[in-house]
């Protein structure tokens, strides 16, 4: 896979996961680029470094040597660059901005806008340096959200076909090449909970029409069941024995207020089996679309850098990387 | 520990002066399920509301009776006093904005061409001007007591407030009006550009464009001539609308830390613009009625417990219980840190449910969450 593009509902940990799918990408001494498009700078975030300017930096080393690399695409650029690199327009763009076409191309019309930012990932993807090898071994997008995204990445077969022949018309094909090829997977984030898992359901089936690559599933924070399977049962049932759990309590030394507690503790247990009821018929609704799973547990700390990490040794652990 | 001055749902819709209620926050928060549980509560409290969604999960459209894309406020069946509920229905406001400004000759014209169609679904912002425009004629027509708003699904809460006038600035703006310069020779604009710029700038556009697209855009644009001045004079109504005495903002996030740093961007944008925020929801908080347990105190207790073989059923309920605790610490420092910079922002949460909410009696359980009432056992 040369292309990576990360998908998933606002909340699901699209940027986490795609940052850490860098990570093990990298793994093993290979280069890669994570790229952001939304200007959000939560790439700079995650890696705890300033904010990101228009320009690739290395932000983070894998373990076993390899480089991250990270990109903030900024529109605007991204737009005068195109300008300058397919028309040598650079002086007009400057134009442009002052009349806000730039604007308009960049913030208004996200068509537009879409054209720029694929784009600029296809072009990361396809760089040469001077010996003729490829610069990035592969590039992973952390893109706009499941609702948006086949939209997004279908934006320059639209193009092609409003604008349908010149230079416009010729760069939307190769772009296009690109997310077609079958170097290229569409990966979805999301969470074991109802919406997340519709929108995944609704965006995977949307791809397939259009014949995009579906890659695979990133199911994230993930709560293994901490109680054995009887217990589950009994928890969902509201049927815990309170009593044996009060003497249990006490048995641990907790004294104060103990029937109190085994209370609350077997109405926690009740929603922790509800919740992991939930997970599984979600996770079975996920099966039914036959893409490959991949699971990342709950980091009940929230996700640091030492996170990223964990996430990309999780990743290349189930095979995603 | 940072307490934040608790935000009272009650009082808000119980005062007869609210007359509009508008749910922001980035994207996955849940305003959609907060604006319907607001409305749910205000309805059966007396007032007559209606609730305006823009992109409700499929089974929560259902439980409002939203089987249908209609643009119009339908009655919300099983729900106590008068509560309606409409999803929006973009493309379509825009068509009406068209067809009401326009004679049907012209109005014909614009509809069917290429380029309206596609910049009437896919601008962005699109989504933002027709929420807020639709927002003004259901305020208009004085037809209802109040009015809660979900906000469209956006990048950025900010956009709500920014798109509607970014847009209306473009459809007035001076590109626009150069596109069409080649179409009116000589226009005031061309007379301005008549030097070396202005050829660079149509041949610019020209050749990134194509001759072909360009011409649509042109045709667009003449035909929408008709309607200038009219859009942005239209959201800058809204957004005056917006900053009147009767109007509450409700910003919602969940404990997470990029969800609270966009509630604070949005907090202070509204205090900027003098918009009454009326306070901060944080959903899905996790709570525990065994809080006076630490987790520390949990863990340890069932390490105990493990290594004397006995108990394994309440081992596992403290380790769920010491986990639920950490969840819940890490919860409660990001919204300390949120009422450290906003110490006067009223706060109210509502707690993690074990599932979704998609029907009307999950909507009641959230809204009296939201008010404050007990509720059942670490629900």
């Amino acid at each position: 896979m040369r292309l990576h593009v990360v998908t998933g509902k606002g909340g699901t940990g699209k940027t986490t996961v795609a940052a850490s799918l860098a990570l093990a990408l990298a793994a093993g001494g290979r280069k890669i680029l994570l790229i952001e498009v939304e200007g959000r700078q939560g790439i700079a975030q995650l890696f705890d470094c300033p904010p990101l300017p228009y320009e690739e930096r290395k932000v983070a080393i894998a373990p076993d040597g390899g480089d991250v690399y990270a990109l903030a695409v900024d529109p605007e650029e991204a737009m005068l660059e195109y300008l300058e690199m397919f028309y040598n327009l650079r002086r007009a763009g400057k134009a442009l901005t002052k009349l806000g076409l730039v604007d308009f191309a960049t913030t208004i019309a996200p068509g537009l806008r879409d054209v720029l930012l694929t784009g600029k990932a296809s072009e990361a993807v396809r760089r040469k340096d001077k010996n003729g090898h490829l610069v990035y071994d592969a590039v992973v997008m952390d893109a706009p959200p499941t609702g948006r995204i086949s939209r997004f990445l279908n934006v320059n077969a639209e193009v092609a076909g409003l604008a349908k022949m010149g230079p416009v018309h010729h760069h939307a094909d190769t772009v296009m090449k690109v997310i077609r090829s079958p170097e290229t997977a569409v990966h979805f984030v999301t969470l074991l909970e109802e919406m997340p898992v519709q929108e995944t359901i609704d965006g995977v089936a949307d791809l397939k029409e259009i014949g995009l690559p579906v890659g695979g599933l990133m199911i994230n924070m993930v709560r293994p069941p901490i109680l054995p399977e009887a217990d589950l049962g009994s928890a969902v049932q509201d049927e815990l024995d309170v009593d044996a759990i009060r003497m249990g309590v006490k048995a641990a030394g907790i004294e104060d207020d103990a029937a109190g507690i085994a209370q609350a503790l077997a109405g926690e247990a009740a929603d922790h089996a509800r919740r992991t009821a939930l997970q599984e018929r979600e996770k079975v609704r996920l099966a039914d679309t036959h893409v490959p799973q991949y699971e990342l547990p709950l980091l009940n700390d929230g996700v640091d850098l030492a996170g990223l990490y964990e996430f990309a040794e999780e990743l290349r652990k189930q095979g995603a990387a | 520990m940072k307490i934040p001055p608790s935000f009272d749902i009650d009082t808000l819709i119980d005062d007869p002066n609210t007359k509009i209620i508008v749910c922001c926050g980035s994207g996955g928060v849940g305003k959609t399920t907060t604006a319907a549980a607001v409305g749910v509560r205000a309805a059966e409290r007396g007032r007559d509301v209606v609730v305006l969604t823009v992109d409700p999960a499929r089974r929560l459209a259902q439980a409002l009776g939203l089987s249908e894309l209609d643009n119009t406020p339908r009655p919300v069946q099983g729900a106590e006093g008068e509560l309606h509920a409409m999803m929006l229905d973009m493309k379509r406001t825009f068509d009406e904005i068209v067809e009401a400004h326009s004679d049907p000759e012209r109005a014909r014209q614009i509809l069917a061409n290429p380029f309206y169609q596609s910049l009437s679904s896919s601008l962005s912002g699109t989504q933002e001007y027709m929420a807020m425009e639709k927002l003004g004629q259901l305020h208009r027509s004085g037809a209802w007591d109040l009015i809660v708003v979900d906000t469209p699904p956006s990048r950025s809460a900010l956009d709500f407030l920014d798109a509607p006038e970014r847009m209306g600035r473009f459809l007035d703006g001076r590109l626009i009006k150069i596109l069409m310069a080649p179409a009116k020779a000589g226009g005031r604009f061309g007379m301005k550009m008549v030097t070396a710029g202005f050829s660079m700038f149509t041949n610019a556009i020209t050749k990134v464009l194509g001759g072909q697209l360009l011409k649509d855009m042109q045709t667009f644009v003449l035909a929408l001539d008709t309607m200038f001045g009219g859009f942005r004079e239209r959201a800058d109504q809204t957004y005056k609308l917006l900053q009147a005495p009767g109007t509450a903002f409700l910003v919602v996030a969940t404990p997470e830390r990029d969800a609270l740093r966009e509630a604070s961007y949005f907090v202070e944008r509204l205090a900027e613009e003098r918009m009454p925020l009326a306070g901060l929801v944080v959903n899905r908080v996790h709570r525990s009625d065994a809080s006076r347990l630490s987790g520390v105190r949990s863990q340890a207790a069932a390490e105990t417990l493990e290594a004397r073989g006995t108990h394994a059923l309440t081992a596992a309920l403290l380790r769920l219980h010491a986990e639920r605790m950490q969840i819940t610490a890490r919860e409660t420092r990001l919204q300390e840190s949120f009422t450290s910079s906003h110490p006067t922002v009223r706060v109210a949460t509502v707690g993690a449910m074990a599932e979704d909410v998609h029907d009307l009696e999950g909507l009641r359980r959230v809204a009296g969450d939201l008010a404050g009432e007990p509720t059942e056992p670490a629900a």
